[in-house]
């Protein structure tokens, strides 16, 4: 049924017609109105699940991971801080192959405190052993959480569905939400591949010392090669029962005669898009390449997908989030699976722009000059988009002139204030 | 696409009357999207949302920084900030005022301004009128559906269906009465505005 509804919400209720036993909750911003939504569907009672109001997000993962051990269908979701206080359970739930989904409305992590969106959070728990699907629109994010279930169950592995804080979280867009009968044909009831059964006792959680653990941790990278397979056959599933494409490993826009191609995960990929009309437009062969599944990556997916044509000259791969010290994250994953193939572009020149960090907006207009200057061989191999460089010379030049320069963030608002 | 920018303060309803917006936009069969301006908003503080609407799905997800139509909800923003930074040249301006544009200090501006593209409209004292509360969101809508009239954007009977869609029972009824007489008095003065030129 199609309806104009906040990204939250419909994430709220495709979540509740996947039927979930136990939904875990704290409140985080952006977060936050998903599990409101869900916990006052459980209290009119429209939704039968245990509604668990916890004391912390590292209590939110644990409660989950023990009602998925107990054979339950659990949800959780968080965002930011929350999800790094919840970080050791998250490698445990991932560890014990128990599949939770939870959602991650993605938020930058502090300090400096900023509530707004960005993918630090996900990007910090990507080697966590999760798959982790990002969502480029409301309708993808609520399609995604209904694959997601069927996804962890089918693998015994948690998945984690990003979708860009604020930007998606509270935008009122179209989305056409599917009925509890559909949604029940698609997705069957969770049967555990292992229980915590009072008549029939299994330990769960033990010591592996040095002579099983690297066969375990090899099962973990073994299920995540399963899910390269497993993820594009639900998004083939769920295309042909509910008529639309959602979901997969990669998908493309304007690639076809492409010489430059603009690679991005999440809601960012919308401006993206705008940003390539208006660039072909001017006679540019612009392109794009959305990355839905960045866990496991999709190495051989991407190769494929961009070919082996030498036409392709140019890749500027979109940070959401910093790697200080080493660049961009999705950039040296991209990086290592075209060196690892012997098929895909092997000439193509990779540039990395660092862009909407904490909040900050990615404008059409911004990423068709940044796009213009990569066409014209001038963008450099790291930058970041709209960076005001003159801010930064201001404190660093305080830096070098005085041992007691002070807290950089607060100097930092000070400037802007004094410019103003 | 038609872009909007909604200004006021925490606790106006502004969030609420760009999501309606949409709401009344996708009753009439147009994509629409709606989404606050993102911070720690509080009671008082200024507020802004957006809206855009467009026969084709919206992909952007960038602020509405060039907006067709300005929806002022609180004229004491008008010298705080700076509300009509990039307004297109002629677009809409509906502001929440029981006092003409030269009491408001904003004469100049309105003697260069479209005289039937820039108008007031009592909506906090028409909300207290059938709602009895000072939430001029729903009245703003209706006042906003008869000033783009000639845009052929939206209508009144949306704007009054995504009302009560949302709300229920007294709520529901005062915000419509609010918005129905909104949308009258704004067409009283746009056929004024025109009479007069």
């Amino acid at each position: 049924m199609l309806k104009q509804i906040e990204g939250s919400r419909a994430v709220a209720e495709a979540v509740a017609m996947c039927r979930p036993q136990v939904i875990c909750a704290y409140p985080i911003t952006p977060q936050t109105h998903i599990v409101e939504a869900l916990g006052a569907m459980v209290k009119k009672g429209e939704l039968n699940a245990q509604f668990l109001n916890v004391e912390s997000e590292f209590a939110a993962m644990s409660a989950v991971i023990g009602a998925e051990a107990a054979g339950a269908r659990a949800y959780t979701a968080t965002a930011s801080q929350g999800l790094l206080y919840m970080s050791e359970a998250v490698y445990n739930a991932a560890g014990l192959g128990l599949p939770v989904v939870m959602t991650v409305a993605n938020r930058a992590i502090g300090a400096p405190v900023n509530i707004w969106n960005d993918h630090s959070d996900a990007m910090s728990q990507r080697d966590a052993g999760w798959i982790q699907l990002y969502a480029e629109t409301n309708q993808e994010a609520a399609d995604l959480h209904i694959q997601a279930f069927r996804i962890a169950e089918e693998l015994s592995t948690p998945v984690m569905v990003c979708m860009d804080g604020f930007l998606l979280t509270h935008a009122s867009e179209r989305v056409d939400l599917p009925g509890q009968a559909e949604v029940d044909a698609f997705l069957p009831p969770c049967e555990p591949r292992q229980l915590l059964d009072p008549d029939d006792p299994v330990s769960i959680g033990a010591m592996v010392g040095p002579e099983a653990f690297t066969e375990v941790r090899y099962l973990a990278f073994e299920r995540m090669r399963q899910a390269l397979e497993v993820i594009p056959a639900v998004e083939a599933d769920f295309g042909a029962q509910f008529g639309r494409g959602s979901g997969g490993l990669v998908k493309l826009y304007r690639t076809d005669d492409a010489d430059l191609i603009v690679v991005a995960l999440g809601s960012v990929l919308g401006t993206v898009k705008d940003a390539i009309d208006e660039l072909r437009d001017d006679g540019m062969r612009a392109g794009a390449l959305g990355i839905t599944t960045f866990r496991p990556f999709p190495a051989q997916a991407m190769r494929d997908a961009l070919g082996d044509d030498d036409r392709l000259r140019r890749l500027v791969v979109l940070e959401r989030s910093l790697a200080p010290g080493a660049g961009g994250v999705v950039t040296a994953d991209i990086r290592t699976a075209l060196a690892a193939g012997d098929s895909g572009p092997r000439h193509a020149i990779v540039r990395t722009v660092v862009a909407g960090l904490g909040g900050r907006p990615v404008t059409r207009d911004s990423l068709c000059r940044m796009l213009a200057s990569a066409e014209r061989g001038e963008l450099p191999a790291f930058s970041f988009l709209d960076l005001d460089m003159g801010l930064v010379a201001g404190e660093l030049t305080r830096i070098r002139a005085t041992r007691r320069s002070g807290p950089s963030a607060e100097n930092i608002l000070r400037d802007l204030v004094g410019r103003a | 696409m038609f872009q909007v920018r909604f200004h006021g303060r925490g606790g106006q309803g502004v969030v609420t009357a760009a999501e309606l917006l949409a709401s009344a936009a996708f009753r009439e069969d147009r994509h629409a999207q709606a989404f606050p301006s993102f911070g720690s908003e509080r009671m008082g503080a200024p507020v802004t949302s957006f809206c855009r609407i467009g026969d084709k799905p919206i992909r952007t997800h960038e602020p509405v920084s060039e907006p067709d139509a300005l929806l002022i909800q609180d004229p004491t923003l008008l010298h705080q900030a700076d509300l009509f930074a990039g307004l297109r040249p002629d677009g809409y301006v509906l502001l929440n005022s029981a006092r003409g544009f030269s009491e408001l200090g904003l004469g100049d501006f309105a003697a260069r301004h479209r005289g039937d593209r820039l108008l007031v409209v009592p909506a906090t004292n028409l909300a207290l009128t059938h709602l009895g509360r000072p939430l001029p969101g729903a009245p703003m809508l209706g006042g906003f559906a008869a000033l783009t009239g000639a845009e052929d954007l939206i209508g009144l009977d949306a704007v009054l269906a995504a009302i009560t869609d949302r709300f229920a029972g007294e709520v529901a009824a005062g915000n419509a009465a609010a918005a129905r007489a909104a949308f009258d008095f704004v067409t009283g003065q746009l056929e004024a505005v025109t009479q007069h030129a």
